[in-house]
């Protein structure tokens, strides 16, 4: 069968490849929804450094996806199965070591194709199959599980004392996160910091929200979560640096495209953890998949979803990135292509 | 009922490289047919997809979906007949002995020759044949269309703006196919070789479906090396 795939080649202007696809052991899914991540739009725009521009694409686009699956030769799926895809392709080697972490390890939409294609054939074991998740809300199953992973590695390092919880920054990671640590410890108190008010309001489950630059002055915390990246990375790191209570835990998950310096004396005066969370694997699917077959979940997230209309063409291609620039939070989309 | 009719009754005689009719010509390291008849079981919407072969090819059509494991059981190989036309009406047939006719049945007829075709093609077709009885896929024209009767001067030079490329699929209602052809006379039969046309010359609506210019039909020696230039450039001599 000859697949469509929707490179992006440059920034802003896509192509189509055209590639012969073999059955063999893979299972045959057909994307359904996607959902745009940060990453992504960093591509469609060209905000990536020039040389990691010319080394990774070009490319397919989004790792955010369900799907439905269409052919199995293995036998692990019906026909019809509603399934989400990990982007994550790990390669063998020490368990102990995430398989998001792993050296050799690959991750479909950075420097291989992500799911921006007609049909996408993938391994058994990358699938993680879904009954009662409405499938726009299952778009987002990669990057909720990136906060179950996240969320999972704090509960393993940090000290028992989690009275109180911050989580720096009020976009769609910080939501997610907040949601998660709410079912994980729902006797914390769970403060978020920001900087935008409207956004803040969506937050209506947490104990507290403020403003940067409203912080009271004896703020302080036990563990936090950073969830800025960017820019604001350097103010939020050395923020959380200044109130977290001693031997905090202070997980990292903002990408920043520029090395942030830090305040290192507190940290060691404090002894700070600091532990680096990104992406996610299988178990962290599974785990979100779980969470999220929760109709409440499901509908907290739902708020911060904006379903754009559906993608039929390569100009719709260009449309639902347009879009996403001017939501708030999450864009999703159907996929027709 | 949905159906689909794969229409692969030539025997090749356009692409003078080679005695095997096109369908059957490598592509990527499998023959076109067997790309077009993949991409046709991916849609699940489909109750059955018929195959058109030219009566001597059937059996080696048969070896073929055995080697790359497409047996099937909404798979069939029928006879095809003289021409087009004749082709698609042995497989309503065949679909009519094997399943009971219903107003509401569809057939989306597709050229084995146009392995490029995407699954939203094919669902738009259905949707559409489903809505409005019949429709074409076509792309918009791009080059100026030129018409002559002598072959040596221009009679007219229709505006760009309406004119369109044929495409297929092309899809109906069966029920609505056969009043229309069961209507024809004899010489219109003759003469009318394409299924869309019958509804045309019967003032019965066709609806457009947008196509896509990589849905290109492999007809001639240098459509067959575009369609390996656009698989990677392989060429096989």
């Amino acid at each position: 069968m000859i697949n469509y795939v929707y490179q992006l080649v440059s920034p802003q202007i896509f192509s189509i490849k055209y590639e012969s696809l073999d059955f063999k052991d893979d299972v045959i899914v057909k994307p359904a929804y996607m959902s745009i991540c940060n990453a992504d739009q960093r591509y469609y725009l060209g905000m990536r450094d020039t040389k990691i521009l010319e080394k990774k694409l070009p490319m397919a686009l989004i790792h955010e996806c369900c799907a439905k699956v269409i052919y199995d030769k293995s036998g692990n799926f019906k026909k019809g199965d509603n399934v989400v895809i990990i982007p994550n392709v790990p390669s063998s080697g020490n368990d102990e070591i995430y398989e998001n972490y792993r050296k050799g390890s690959k991750f479909l939409s950075s420097g291989c194709d992500g799911f921006m294609r007609e049909y996408v054939n993938i391994s058994p074991d990358r699938l993680v199959k879904f009954e009662n998740i409405n499938p726009k809300v299952a778009a987002i199953s990669e990057f909720v599980s990136v906060a179950v992973h996240a969320v999972s590695r704090f509960e393993k390092l940090s000290h028992s004392n989690k009275d109180k919880i911050v989580v720096w920054g009020d976009g769609s990671l910080a939501y997610v996160v907040c949601n998660i640590l709410k079912v994980r410890f729902p006797n914390s108190e769970i403060i978020v910091v920001g900087k935008n008010k409207r956004k803040l309001s969506i937050f209506s489950f947490v104990n507290c929200t403020y403003l940067v630059d409203t912080l009271p002055k004896d703020f302080e915390f036990d563990h936090a979560f950073e969830c800025v990246g960017g820019e604001g990375s350097y103010y939020a790191i050395n923020d959380i640096i200044e109130h977290i209570n001693p031997q905090g835990t202070l997980v990292l998950m903002g990408v920043s495209e520029n090395k942030v310096s830090i305040n290192t004396r507190d940290i060691l005066e404090k002894g700070i953890t600091v532990v680096g969370s990104s992406r996610s694997g299988r178990v962290d699917f599974e785990n979100a998949i779980q969470y999220m077959e929760n109709l409440e979940l499901q509908n907290r997230l739902s708020v911060i979803i904006y379903e754009d209309k559906p993608v039929s063409s390569i100009d719709d291609i260009h449309r639902v990135f347009s879009t996403d620039l001017s939501t708030l939070f999450k864009t999703v989309f159907k996929w027709n292509l | 009922m949905i159906f689909a009719a794969i229409l692969a009754g030539g025997v090749g005689s356009r692409m003078s490289i080679s005695d095997v009719p096109k369908q059957f010509l490598p592509l990527s390291k499998k023959p076109i047919v067997i790309h077009t008849i993949e991409k046709f079981m991916m849609c699940e919407r489909f109750d059955a997809i018929y195959i058109g072969m030219h009566p001597d090819w059937i059996s080696y059509m048969e070896d073929l979906l055995e080697k790359f494991s497409l047996k099937d059981k909404r798979i069939h190989v029928a006879a095809g007949g003289t021409d087009r036309n004749s082709t698609l009406f042995n497989v309503i047939k065949e679909i009519e002995n094997d399943y009971e006719e219903a107003e509401d049945n569809i057939i989306v007829t597709h050229d084995a020759v146009r392995p490029f075709i995407t699954q939203r093609i094919i669902n738009e077709n259905i949707d559409t044949a489903e809505k409005y009885g019949a429709c074409n896929t076509v792309v918009s024209a791009i080059d100026t269309i030129v018409s002559s009767k002598t072959g040596e001067f221009i009679d007219e030079i229709p505006d760009r703006r309406y004119m369109y490329q044929g495409q297929t699929p092309q899809s109906f209602k069966i029920s609505l196919l056969k009043r229309l052809y069961n209507d024809l006379t004899k010489e219109e039969k003759l003469i009318l070789t394409d299924a869309c046309k019958i509804c045309i010359v019967r003032d019965t609506p066709v609806k457009l479906v947008q196509g896509e210019t990589s849905n290109l039909k492999i007809t001639t020696v240098s459509d067959y090396k575009i369609a390996q230039a656009m698989l990677g450039g392989i060429e096989i001599d």
